[in-house]
């Protein structure tokens, strides 16, 4: 082949890549676009006053109350447990065990812990406390909005103990030494030093993690199980919006779905929202940094 | 040896002092070594708990279990085989499908748009990873399904007529099944593979590019023969990351799988999937059944954990040599 056809063909395969990468881009937003689209426009639609003050058992009504009730308690519950055991780990992480092995074990086991299925940990929940507390109490409490928030906060743990520790070690090392120079105990510099310095890095993890596991429904499925009822008490079985979505959209009747969707946009909406927040915290604590 | 008396006491103090001090550092340090184990106690639980909820199945019946296509909880005769069909079937269509596709967008992103498109275009790719999976699967079943319904015929009439393959795209256009549910997926897990070849793209050193450019190359040539060898073992991780994502994904599936017990060749029969069984069974299951849905969320647990482990180790390749 001739110089000029070698140049030519290779020309055409060069562009031939550049084009797919453009149509390979367009095709992700387009699916983007189509989902959010899908999303709020159904939803718009479905949104009614009675959707906050009417609750699930009165399906004709359109309420979704007490599963929007039901899945901010969850989800603070969920916070309220994971937050403080993913700060201490991944402080541990960072501060204490950064080049031993038990520290990277837990790291690298981590980061496999961060997309392991969520099902799984629903699983887990079930088997370790919904199963032996209706054991122990005869059958009276088994599914609970407790269990419940304990396997949403086994999704939130990985997002906070990881970006914990990745923003303990964005922490200058030179405040470690002036701080220790000063003879203060370790555990005094971790807590008003180093926690305080990552502070807004650490509030943008565990708002990833609530980010993360409120869109969650696999793992509530048999944990907080729904209800169609108000209720405020941990132990009871309680409504999700998810778990809501997912009963509605399994049901035949299109009036059930259109709760479904409007549901639908609430969740991607507060999702959505959330994660702009972290991006925005997180792209002012990248400018203070440099 | 001699101590005066005036100094005795003050360094009395200061040993009581940092006694305390190391005594409160030891406990600070217990407290946080115990949260970091609580993540250790997580995963071993998650093995544990799955393996004791499913041991009358596992142990019982370990063998029938795992090779047994029959699913009958009238005669309590379970067998892993169609879930398990179904879950590896649905998580390969969606990685021969969204691997190109998120190597466009790397490329896309890491070449081709100019720098001030890149950062919104990425943050919209990862918006995508941010969209819960039940919003996925409401989708799917209501606006997907429907246009899959309408485009299979032209499948089967199209690719269902070649040789070999055609046998994969024949069959009813229900709209359900196999072929949509690893579509869907693989609209899932584009974000995650997309993001990590960009990042490893980026990690790859200019003077190397810049070398290859200089000999004349074109940006595909950059790409294939300098990029992609570079961060090779990075990319396999980021698709192994993605096949574990997709191994392990209920919510988005479970609509649109169609839920039956099939083992079939053609892609647009319904199907089921391990995530999927467990996710529509598991409320009304009682006894040998729920211990049969138990021990399939602990197959799964297991390949899931062996496909992550592969994807860290691969992508940990890739970092230590950043770091040398």
């Amino acid at each position: 082949m001739s110089a000029a056809g070698i140049y030519l063909r290779r020309r055409i395969t060069n562009a031939g890549a550049l084009i797919f990468g453009s149509l390979a881009t367009a095709l992700g937003l387009l699916f983007l676009v189509w989902i959010l689209w899908v999303t709020i426009s159904n939803g718009i639609s479905s949104i009614h006053p009675n959707l906050f003050t009417k609750i699930t058992a009165y399906a004709d009504q359109g309420g979704l109350s007490n599963a929007i009730v039901g899945s901010l308690i969850m989800d603070l519950m969920a916070l309220l447990i994971c937050a403080p055991i993913g700060v201490m780990a991944g402080t541990y992480l960072a501060e204490y065990a950064n080049s031993s092995r038990l520290g990277s074990s837990i790291r690298f086991l981590n980061d496999i812990l961060l997309s392991a299925p969520s099902i799984v940990m629903g699983l887990f929940v079930y088997v370790i406390i919904v199963l032996p507390m209706s054991n122990m109490t005869h059958g009276n409490v088994s599914f609970s909005g407790f269990a419940g928030s304990v396997a949403l906060a086994l999704i939130g743990l990985p997002v906070i103990v990881r970006t914990t520790d990745e923003m303990l070690q964005l922490v200058p090392g030179t405040l470690r030494e002036a701080a220790l120079s000063l003879g203060v105990p370790q555990w005094k510099l971790t807590v008003q030093v180093l926690i305080r310095a990552a502070s807004s890095g650490i509030l943008t993890g565990i708002l990833l993690a609530l980010a993360r596991l409120a869109g969650e429904t696999a793992p509530l499925l048999f944990t907080a199980f729904g209800n169609n009822f108000m209720t405020l008490h941990p132990l009871d079985k309680m409504a999700s919006l998810p778990v809501a979505i997912y009963q509605y959209t399994n049901d035949p009747s299109p009036a059930m779905h259109s709760i479904a969707w409007a549901g639908a946009l609430l969740i991607t909406l507060f999702v959505l929202a959330l994660s702009l927040l972290t991006r925005l915290l997180f792209s002012r604590k990248k400018v203070s940094y440099e | 040896m001699q101590v005066t008396r005036a100094e005795q006491p003050l360094a009395r103090d200061i040993d009581k002092r940092s006694l305390i001090d190391a005594r409160h550092d030891r406990i600070f340090q217990w407290v946080l070594k115990f949260c970091a184990l609580l993540v250790l106690a997580t995963l071993l639980g998650a093995a544990l708990s799955t393996l004791w909820g499913g041991h009358e199945v596992l142990f019982g019946h370990s063998l029938h279990f795992l090779a047994s296509d029959a699913w009958n909880p009238v005669t309590d005769d379970y067998g892993a085989l169609a879930p398990i069909f179904g879950t590896l079937v649905t998580s390969v269509i969606a990685l021969v499908l969204a691997v190109p596709v998120s190597f466009g967008i790397a490329i896309f992103l890491t070449e081709i748009a100019p720098t001030w498109l890149r950062g919104p275009v990425s943050a919209a790719i990862e918006l995508l990873a941010g969209i819960p999976s039940i919003i996925y699967g409401m989708w799917g079943l209501f606006v997907f399904v429907p246009f899959m319904a309408n485009v299979e015929p032209a499948l089967s009439n199209t690719l269902g007529q070649l040789p070999l393959i055609g046998q994969l795209f024949q069959g009813p256009p229900l709209g359900l099944g196999l072929l949509t549910a690893g579509i869907v997926l693989a609209v899932m897990i584009l974000p995650f593979i997309s993001s990590v070849m960009r990042e490893v793209f980026q990690t790859v050193p200019t003077r190397l590019k810049e070398s290859s450019y200089a000999l004349g190359s074109t940006t595909w040539e950059v790409l294939w023969d300098i990029v992609l060898p570079y961060t090779r073992s990075a990319v396999i991780g980021g698709i192994f990351l993605g096949l574990g994502r997709a191994l392990g994904e209920t919510m988005a599936v479970t609509f649109v799988l169609g839920n039956s017990y099939n083992i079939t060749s053609s892609l647009l029969m319904p199907g089921t999937s391990i995530s999927s069984s467990i996710a529509n069974e598991f409320n009304e299951a009682v006894g040998i059944h729920r211990s049969a849905l138990i021990a399939l969320g602990f197959l799964l647990f297991v390949v899931t954990f062996v496909v992550l482990l592969v994807a860290r180790l691969m992508l940990r390749q890739l970092a230590k040599r950043e770091g040398k």
